[in-house]
């Protein structure tokens, strides 16, 4: 784990020049939440480290990157937040995460291991998948975990992987989807917890290595930034090609031949991890574009201003993100969508979780759904 | 410690030496099971002695985050207990804890723990008896499962100062 200075050499917080691009650019400051990036990188710069461990507002950081993008000098302000939440963690404090902490407990108990876990119920009649070894690997997430907690907010995250699994078969591939697969780690890694991302980071690489899968296919935006950036020091040999779903369908949309449709207006919610952390932002739009019948409609804020689903990371669930989501879900209705497609089943659980407000319910209500999906409904 | 607890655990149970007992939590409403688990000890029921009872104000407070802290710190079973319908002190709020131990339940059997580990039951002020038989029974059940697969194994836990660790 980074100390203090190594955290700020690491992670170019010395460059900062004080401008305040990053104070202004943050939604959760603009929402009215207590975060200043600035005051963050000023007092890891001037070494305060007291400051810092005093400082909890370091957990509403939603780590969209934001200000990453927006910084003039390329300060990794996502960095330094994991590395200052690393820090806190070190000394004995922990986030008042939401829902409890249930999830959290969820993935430390993936992380120890010891149990077979009964993950792979989703998979339906019809679809084919090998739970052992493939060449292409479908990499589920915490999904049907995420199923089972959130069942009262409309349709299942699962139909996303379901979805997913369809379009691989119709592509002529059968996928891996193995039970011994565990959380990627991301969430823990992001609150702190490098102990136990590193435990999981292992194991998965392990059982990706085995299968003999050469790429691995994933729905989730979080999953997909751990394997290709958060995995790097764990591979032993070459490292798989890790897609996000919508490029691995960008790249078979011949073979797919989308033929079934009816007209829509669909936007795309850019899940923060995909847009400004990995810089995927054309693949979905090519991909929804390519559904029949589908009219994709840009919201105000889209590609690297985009505004995130403010839950990534299960670390915070407040006013603030709720305000941020209301914006968002207005936005979308604004652009005239009458659907929101997204590549995240976190967007996916937090924007339909907003929608249950009773007294604005009716402003922003809309459909979501994943956008393999749609993809899916349009195979022939 | 581990290793150590285990060794207090089965010479404490006064049992044959080699038999294991099992480290089980009972979240207790405070109105009814509580109540009656009370009504169990003043009237002198034996009871089997493994449980630690954690009360709560209503059983729709048992959040599964609480259920799943304790089979993640090694408790080999866990006891859901509050009002019957109908009794419950804040009227509905038992059946909000069923919603919320259906979630559980589901997560619970996703991990791959047993079904039995995992169990919800009506127990009023009154019911005394049926508190110790409860107990019993469920303590017998958790002994023929064994020790949780995710009980002991040295994978580091929640932060130090955590405040659900007090």
């Amino acid at each position: 784990m980074l100390d203090l200075e190594g955290a700020v050499k690491a992670t170019r917080a010395w460059a900062c020049y004080d401008c305040g691009k990053c104070a202004g650019s943050c939604p959760v400051a603009r929402s009215g939440g207590d975060l200043s990036p600035r005051r963050h990188v000023l007092s890891a710069v001037e070494g305060r480290k007291q400051t810092v461990l005093e400082d909890a507002s370091v957990f509403s950081c939603l780590t969209c990157g934001m200000c990453d993008r927006r910084c003039p000098v390329e300060v990794d302000f996502t960095g330094l937040v994991r590395a200052l939440r690393g820090l806190h963690r070190s000394e004995g404090s922990e986030p008042q995460c939401p829902h409890g902490g249930a999830l959290q407990s969820v993935m430390r108990m993936m992380a120890r291991g010891g149990t077979v876990q009964r993950r792979t119920g989703w998979l339906e009649g019809g679809m084919k998948a090998e739970p052992e070894k493939g060449g292409v690997f479908y990499w589920a997430g915490c999904t049907p975990y995420y199923d089972a907690f959130f069942s009262d907010l409309g349709p299942s995250v699962l139909n996303g992987c379901r979805a997913a699994v369809r379009i691989m078969n119709r592509a002529g591939e059968i996928p891996v989807v193995s039970p011994e697969e565990r959380c990627c780690g991301h969430d823990l890694l992001w609150n702190g917890d490098a102990d136990n991302f590193e435990l999981l980071a292992r194991h998965n690489v392990e059982l990706v290595e085995r299968s003999g899968a050469e790429t691995v296919v994933t729905s989730c935006a979080e999953c997909l930034r751990t394997w290709k950036l958060d995995y790097e020091p764990f591979f032993a040999g070459k490292p798989p090609r890790v897609l996000h779903i919508s490029e691995y369908i960008a790249e078979r949309l011949p073979r797919l031949e989308l033929k079934k449709g009816r007209p829509l207006r669909v936007a795309f919610q850019d899940p923060c991890r995909l847009g400004r952390h990995l810089g995927i932002y054309e693949p979905p739009r090519q991909v929804l574009g390519a559904v029949p019948g589908v009219d994709v409609a840009e919201m105000d804020k889209n590609r690297a201003n985009a505004l995130c689903c403010a839950g990534g990371t299960w670390s915070n669930c407040d006013r603030v993100a709720k305000k941020i989501q209301v914006e968002r879900l207005k936005e979308a209705r604004a652009a005239g969508a009458v659907m929101l497609a997204t590549g995240c089943p976190k967007c996916r659980i937090h924007l339909r979780c907003a929608m249950k407000d009773p007294n604005l319910g009716g402003e922003m209500e809309i459909e979501m759904v994943d956008l393999a999906e749609l993809v899916a409904a349009a195979l022939a | 410690m581990k290793a150590e607890a285990k060794k207090l655990k089965t010479t404490a149970g006064g049992r044959q030496p080699d038999s294991w007992n099992p480290s089980l939590v009972v979240f207790a409403c405070n109105w009814c099971s509580y109540a009656g688990a009370d009504t169990a000890g003043v009237s002198r029921i034996q009871q089997q002695p493994h449980f630690r009872i954690i009360r709560v104000m209503c059983s729709g407070r048992i959040h599964p985050a609480f259920v799943l802290r304790a089979f993640e710190r090694g408790a080999d079973g866990v006891l859901v207990s509050g009002c019957h319908f109908g009794d419950c002190h804040y009227v509905f709020g038992n059946h909000r804890a069923v919603e919320q131990f259906e979630k559980t339940k589901r997560v619970v059997h996703l991990l791959g723990l047993e079904d039995g580990r995992l169990r919800l039951e009506w127990i009023s002020a009154a019911e005394g008896a049926r508190f110790a038989q409860v107990i019993n029974e469920f303590t017998d059940e958790v002994r023929k499962l064994g020790p949780s697969p995710l009980a002991g194994g040295t994978a580091p836990g929640p932060g130090r100062g955590a405040a659900t660790d007090a």
